[in-house]
């Protein structure tokens, strides 16, 4: 078990498509973070800034990028990449510091503002980047993996196209009442089985937007958050950044193939199922102590894939689990009680911030129209491109 | 009109009737790469080994598949005006123990197929390029047999 740390401030600038500089997002996040806090950024000893790859230099150095907007104090900074994981890998660097005990008090922040339409590579002619060529040679969009995922749930554990429906309602549900989601309006089955088909089985409504958004995190040691005025902060127990180890079997974003197992045996646990087990022995708890999540809904069918992974039912028993109700607020073990991707979309660097922001409201009963009744313990799940595994259990 | 046959991408698989996907396998664990890796064995403690040009398995099953409801973005090239739908399958080259990407050959819906589907490698037209040649691709192509074992 690793000690914990306190997350002392949250603070989000709601999701959208606002089309201004992210940097403004950014600030807008860290405000609330710090007033939530109540920490006057003059004492901020360490900021850790997720990187965004769509608004040239600035976005990658992040943590300068906001260091900078919020004036000079001539702390350290960091500057982190590892696609959807930005996040994740953010926190990572500010937890470790301070139980390092190289400072007491941290910030941690991402945001973006993105295209429309799919996420595209690099332009140019780029012969040596998988991400160029996957598009090149075989037209595979981001999307195209979420429908293999999905099919795969259909031909093996029976899913039905009602249950990945049924997802998206239950988010949409989830959402309608938070003020940072970017959608808030709830859908019908029939509304969603109407929308157009982008990744057979996966329609529109079933893959997720990019947005505009951007998230903060004030991070501090617990005795400098008990010391100033936290007497019961939410902890952070668990941050996974892990990788896959060989062979992947699964194929992921954006490879041609998987790893061959013909010459080394796969690894009895998936890229995506270690990554919830490197939180869970970290934490020093199991998926049964877990009353709620957030997970990446990338598409409604990945948010399925998720319930196993995370160990919250055994494999091939998700579509169960979402049919009895044990993932929708008032169940069990509620996931996406935020809306998830479904209602905010994407916006990389901050959405894994996002997800920690949630359970810190969820924890401390502040969630207002989607609260979670007497949640203790909470994980986020996901996964960035080229192999970065992302999740955090935090409790109270 | 005949066009001339070039491959979209040196190196990956052959141009012949039968053709072949091609990769690397290491010399110590016997680990298959595809694309063909040639800087050095991805396969822990074989940074030592060789990497031996080999040809894959022309047949494997169809281990999920899906398709292509919008016109992808560039660099793809689209064909045709308005786009029509193409189908993508992850297959499992069965001795290879590796799961390979590839367009299945125009014509076939995902209604045509299951998980478990028996699948040959061919070539097809990935476009023409501006001097008007066939620019050529590997697909896959059902045989119509279901693969034993399958799931």
């Amino acid at each position: 078990m690793v000690d914990e740390i306190a997350i002392i401030g949250a603070g989000m600038h709601p999701w959208g498509k606002w089309g201004r500089n992210f940097v403004e997002y950014g600030v807008a996040a860290i405000s609330d973070a710090l007033t939530d806090a109540a920490v006057d950024y003059r004492d901020i000893q360490f900021v850790a800034g997720a990187d965004t790859m769509r608004n040239g230099y600035p976005g990658y150095v992040a943590g300068a990028t906001f260091a900078q907007a919020m004036g000079w104090t001539g702390i350290p900074v960091t500057s982190a990449y590892g696609a959807c994981a930005s996040g994740a890998m953010a926190i990572e660097a500010a937890r470790q510091r301070i139980l390092a005990g190289l400072c007491d008090v941290a910030l941690v922040v991402g945001a973006d503002t993105t295209p429309k339409g799919f996420l595209a590579p690099q332009s140019g002619e780029r012969w040596t980047d998988p991400d160029w060529l996957r598009f090149r040679l075989i037209g595979a969009t981001n999307p195209t993996y979420f429908g293999l995922y999905a099919r795969r749930r259909i031909d093996l554990y029976g899913a039905t196209e009602d249950d990945f429906a049924a997802v998206k309602v239950k988010n949409a549900r989830h959402g309608l009442n938070n003020p940072y989601a970017r959608y808030r309006k709830e859908y019908t089955t029939e509304e969603i089985m109407a929308s157009p088909i982008v990744a057979d089985p996966l329609r529109l409504l079933h893959i997720c937007a990019t947005s505009d958004g951007g998230a903060a995190l004030v991070l501090a040691s617990m005795d400098w958050a008990r010391a100033h005025g936290h007497a019961n902060p939410v902890r952070i127990k668990a941050v996974s950044t892990i990788t896959p180890t060989f062979p992947n079997t699964v194929i992921d974003m954006p490879g041609f193939s998987t790893d061959s197992a013909a010459g080394v045996p796969a690894p009895e646990r998936t890229f995506k199922q270690a990554i919830g087990d490197a939180a869970y022995a970290q934490a020093g708890i199991g998926p049964e102590d877990i009353n709620v999540a957030e997970v990446y809904d990338l598409s409604s069918a990945l948010e399925l894939d998720w319930y196993e992974d995370l160990g919250l039912c055994e494999v091939g028993g998700a579509e169960q689990l979402l049919r009895d109700g044990d993932t929708t607020i008032g169940g069990r073990v509620p996931v996406n009680p935020s809306g998830g991707l479904s209602c905010f979309g994407e916006a990389v660097p901050a959405q894994a911030i996002a997800q920690v922001c949630e359970l810190t409201w969820q924890l401390r009963g502040e969630a207002t129209g989607r609260q979670v009744d007497n949640a203790t313990a909470g994980i986020t799940a996901n996964q960035g491109l080229f192999g970065h595994g992302s999740a955090v259990i935090v409790s109270r | 009109m005949t066009h001339t046959r070039v491959a979209a991408i040196e190196g990956w698989f052959t141009l012949d009737d039968e053709p072949h996907l091609l990769g690397t396998r290491c010399s110590e664990s016997g680990t298959f790469y595809f694309p063909p890796e040639t800087t050095m064995s991805r396969a822990p403690g074989c940074s030592a080994a060789t990497l031996e040009p080999v040809q894959l398995s022309r047949i494997g099953r169809v281990w999920s598949y899906t398709n292509a409801g919008y016109k992808p973005p560039p660099p793809y090239i689209a064909m045709t005006d308005p786009h029509v739908p193409f189908v993508i399958a992850a297959v499992e080259l069965i001795e290879e123990r590796i799961v390979i990407l590839g367009q299945m050959v125009s014509g076939v819906t995902v209604d045509d197929l299951a998980v478990g589907d028996e699948v040959e490698v061919v070539l097809d037209t990935l476009h023409f390029d501006d001097d008007g040649n066939e620019v050529v691709v590997w697909k896959w192509k059902p045989t119509g047999r279901r693969a034993e074992g399958a799931q």
